[in-house]
């Protein structure tokens, strides 16, 4: 029987104890762990014997708050966290396949360091890097003391007063400027041409200077010369994506990414933003290009049917409040979710990460109840069929943008800016 | 009474951008494939190292407008690495040069903490201060600092990210999983700075390290140097690598420490040295000779002569005689993003000298370069290379070596397998690691910390 799609991806989210706030109350949490390398190495470990497309590692510059839009002083949760993107360097030598993508922070970081960062990843996992740009709380600002940020609601889908015409193109910019951060992220790594380096003992010189490009990136918020200090990186270009809730970030992704994480409510829902988002990749002159639309859902996976519902609500109780989240939560059985995997595929999400409600238990669920239900159905991998995260993902690698030494490169000056009515 | 013994302190250099790393040998691997640095860290581990060090620098160099081509080239981010070096090593110090310019306190306070986190207690720092506006070309923060605001500037950076290290104490984590606390401090974290550079305010996101604050190097050699590192660094990388120099540089930074009540003992210095080792000493000088013609290649020696000269003299025959025209003077133009260039402070002083020993050994401009510049600091047998650094040691020119292989990734190969054992058996170098931290390898007692008062 052909199968009506290729076969589906997935990918888990790393946070933590795991997405419920009582999740590090559970038996099998291990709470003072949380800063350990061993911790984070054997989560992913687990990932990888799934045959899962990448993990990604949540962050934020700040401490985590349940407010959206500043600090909070509870005690009652896990507070406290490492930088992601050292996270996922640490654990690159300790696996072999799994994509690792950490999460980075845009708004006040240089561009400059993130992109050879991530190219420093991609050369210890042997091409496996990616990174999920994120635009910062408001309130981060303050711990960077450059410049303030306007306190509104930025991505967050619940804000009052996120419609009002000077706060969207406030956060209009903020979108522009991760735009650019991601071009320039993306321009450095192609700086050097791939056969940049000769090592010529005829001439004497280490390098062909005439594949050494200068970037000369300009923007109103900031402007890069390059090239980069780092080579290019084994990928040529690492994964880039972003999660998104609506229309700017799907711009975001549409210009810059190549996967969107987004958060349908149900299969129509989930094909109403992959029109939009294939919409935007086509106004963004992006079209031809593969970018993938996973759909995020936190999910509490039991093989018993009722088992994961009462665990959730034991979890609600402990918390004291039942769990809201910007993705839908999804409680059942692994055959249950497999089902609903299957039925919003068919909404055009190309694969889909899933945010463990509890951990090690519900990422276990995952790799082994879920993977082994989605193999015998016959859309999951039953081994890693590449060893690159581009390769995993079926995109090839790409020629610098400016390899064609022949003809003058074409550059422009600064990334579209986005209109705002 | 005699002195007691003093141990010897050692660190490996990863081999860095300059003509020093010769990469026309056929021993010569990648600059940037993880597994040359897996390599230099397993045998700097092998060999009970104290740590591996890691340079910076954040633009491509250029000569005369065009990116240098001579040296090697490329290296990859500091931070990312050495993260991954944690996971191939147990007790490896890992030291990172990280720019205080074109960075700010709370990324790079997070980004060392969650080193120290993820290496179990053995990151370190090297503070520098960038000044030019040439490299500041890579960054957002671009601009540029005046010279004699570098260190006001590196001193309020460090001040900054001290407050962020001790925003936590270190107690405040009680995962009570029967109470559901959490955090026994609602106000972990939190910090309040404001000084001349810095106004930052908030909670800190990263929990007290193993170590309580990465290890501070300090590396320059100014007055503004030397009074930094006597006020706030753990250790000092200098390169006064001969006994004479070594010991009056010794004995200033450490003269220095009382005036900040700290003892002598509280602060390393470590000169960055190079060595060449032979079966006999006729055979290391003979390598020795044969290496610094790799290292000076006749184009190189030219382009040597230009940073000084601040002249385009790629007309100039390398194995002629030195150039008629005096250097320019002025503003060095002709090479940029060079750590060594700024030193060239009195460039006719120094073609006055270079003119005058050439005439009197009848050097060509090429063995001139060779003869003035990176001569090794150790030659000769195993035997001879480590009572000469005993000797350095024990007549307090320096607490220890970061020694600079030429070679990328074997480089110190032969020294863990000859020189080590000879110190370890002279009962001047540690045959296990004692302790697991970096702080525990140098010697240092737990951090000094700036606690915020308890609410």
């Amino acid at each position: 029987m052909p199968r009506p799609h290729p076969a589906l991806h997935l990918a888990v989210a790393l946070d933590g104890a795991g997405w419920h706030p009582a999740a590090w109350r559970e038996p099998d949490a291990r709470p003072k762990d949380l800063l350990t390398a061993g911790y984070w190495a054997d989560l992913v470990a687990e990932a990888e014997r799934g045959l899962l497309d990448f993990v990604t590692i949540e962050d934020s510059p700040g401490l985590q708050s349940s407010l959206p839009f500043a600090p909070d002083d509870r005690v009652d949760q896990v507070r406290g966290r490492l930088d992601a993107v050292l996270i996922a360097s640490r654990i690159a030598p300790l696996t072999r396949t799994i994509g690792l993508i950490p999460t980075a922070a845009v708004t006040h970081g240089e561009p400059f360091h993130l992109s050879k960062a991530i190219a420093t990843l991609d050369y210890v996992s042997g091409g496996r890097a990616g990174v999920r740009v994120q635009v910062s709380r408001p309130f981060e600002a303050e711990l960077f003391g450059r410049r303030t940020v306007a306190s509104y609601g930025l991505d967050d889908f619940r804000h009052p007063d996120r419609s009002r015409p000077e706060i969207l193109a406030q956060i209009a910019e903020l979108f522009d400027e991760a735009a650019d951060h991601v071009e320039v992220v993306r321009r450095l790594w192609d700086s050097w041409e791939d056969d940049a380096e000769i090592r010529d003992t005829a001439t004497g010189r280490f390098v062909d200077r005439a594949k050494l490009h200068y970037i000369d990136f300009e923007g109103p918020r900031f402007s890069v010369k390059g090239p980069s200090i780092t080579p290019r990186p084994p990928q040529g270009q690492p994964i880039v994506a972003a999660l998104a809730h609506n229309t700017l970030p799907f711009r975001l992704v549409a210009r810059a990414a190549d996967i969107g994480f987004v958060t349908p409510r149900d299969r129509s829902h989930a094909a109403g933003i992959v029109d939009e988002l294939r919409h935007e990749q086509a106004a963004a002159g992006r079209a031809e290009q593969t970018v993938h639309v996973f759909g995020d859902l936190v999910v509490f996976l039991d093989p018993e049917p009722g088992a994961a519902a009462a665990r959730r609500s034991r979890l609600d109780n402990r918390a004291g409040a039942e769990l809201t989240s910007d993705a839908q939560v999804f409680t059942g059985t692994p055959g249950q979710l497999a089902d609903l995997l299957e039925d919003w595929r068919q909404a055009g999400l190309t694969g889909f990460r899933l945010r463990p409600g509890t951990l090690p238990h519900d990422l276990e669920q995952i790799t082994r109840a879920l993977v082994p239900e989605l193999q015998r159905r016959g859309v999951f991998r039953t081994a890693y069929e590449a060893d690159t995260l581009r390769g995993l993902l079926g995109l090839s690698r790409p020629a610098s943008r400016y390899a064609d030494t022949a003809a003058v490169p074409a550059r422009r000056t600064e990334t579209s800016r986005t209109p705002v009515a | 009474m005699s002195k007691p013994v003093k141990q010897i302190h050692l660190a490996a250099h990863f081999p860095g951008v300059n003509n020093t790393t010769v990469w026309s040998d056929p021993a010569a691997g990648s600059q940037v494939d993880f597994s040359s640095f897996v390599h230099l860290a397993r045998t700097a581990e092998r060999a009970k190292f104290d740590f591996l060090f890691l340079a910076e620098g954040l633009r491509l160099r250029e000569q005369g407008g065009k990116i240098y081509d001579l040296d090697v080239v490329g290296r990859p981010d500091t931070f990312t690495v050495l993260a991954a070096l944690a996971a191939v090593t147990d007790r490896l110090g890992l030291a990172g040069t990280i720019n205080s310019t074109f960075n700010e306190p709370y990324e790079v306070a997070r980004q060392f903490a969650s080193l120290d986190h993820l290496s179990a207690g053995r990151a370190a720092w090297n503070v520098v201060t960038s000044w030019d506006e040439f490299t500041g070309q890579n960054f957002r923060r671009g601009g540029f600092l005046a010279q004699e605001d570098r260190y006001e500037r590196a001193r309020q950076f460090l001040d900054a990210a001290h407050v962020l290290f001790d925003s936590w104490r270190g107690d405040e984590i009680l995962a009570d999983q029967e109470s559901g606390v959490f955090l026994g401090d609602p106000d972990a974290g939190r910090f309040d700075h404001h000084d001349s550079q810095f106004d930052i305010t908030g909670r800190f996101s990263t929990p007290r390290s193993p170590q309580g604050r990465p290890v501070v190097f300090q590396a320059g050699d100014s007055e503004e140097g030397r009074e930094f590192a006597a006020a706030s660094a753990d250790a000092i990388f200098t390169r006064h690598g001969t006994l004479e120099a070594g010991r009056a540089f010794y004995a200033d930074v450490k003269g220095r420490l009382a005036r900040y009540g700290r003892s002598p003992d509280e602060l390393k210095v470590l000169p960055g040295v190079t060595f060449v080792l032979g079966d006999t000493d006729a055979e290391a000088h003979e390598k020795a000779t044969l290496i610094r013609r790799q290292q000076v290649s006749g184009q190189s020696a030219i382009r040597f002569l230009e940073q000084v000269w601040n002249r385009d003299l790629s007309d100039l025959d390398p194995d002629g005689p030195l150039p008629a025209v005096d250097p320019l003077v002025g503003e060095n133009t002709i090479a940029r993003g060079r750590a060594d260039v700024r030193s060239h402070r009195d460039p006719l002083a120094i073609a006055a000298r270079w003119r005058e020993l050439a005439e009197a050994k009848k050097l060509s401009v090429r063995e001139l370069i060779i003869e003035v510049t990176g001569q090794q600091s150790f030659i000769g047998t195993p035997s001879q290379v480590a009572e000469a650094m005993n000797e350095f040691v024990q007549t307090d020119a320096g607490d220890g070596f970061i020694l600079a292989p030429h070679l990328t990734p074997g480089g110190i190969d032969d020294f863990a397998d000859s020189v080590v054992p000879l110190l370890q058996e002279r009962g001047v170098f540690r045959t296990e690691y004692a302790g697991a931290t970096l702080r525990d390898h140098l010697g240092l007692g737990p951090a000094r910390t700036t606690r915020r008062a308890a609410s």
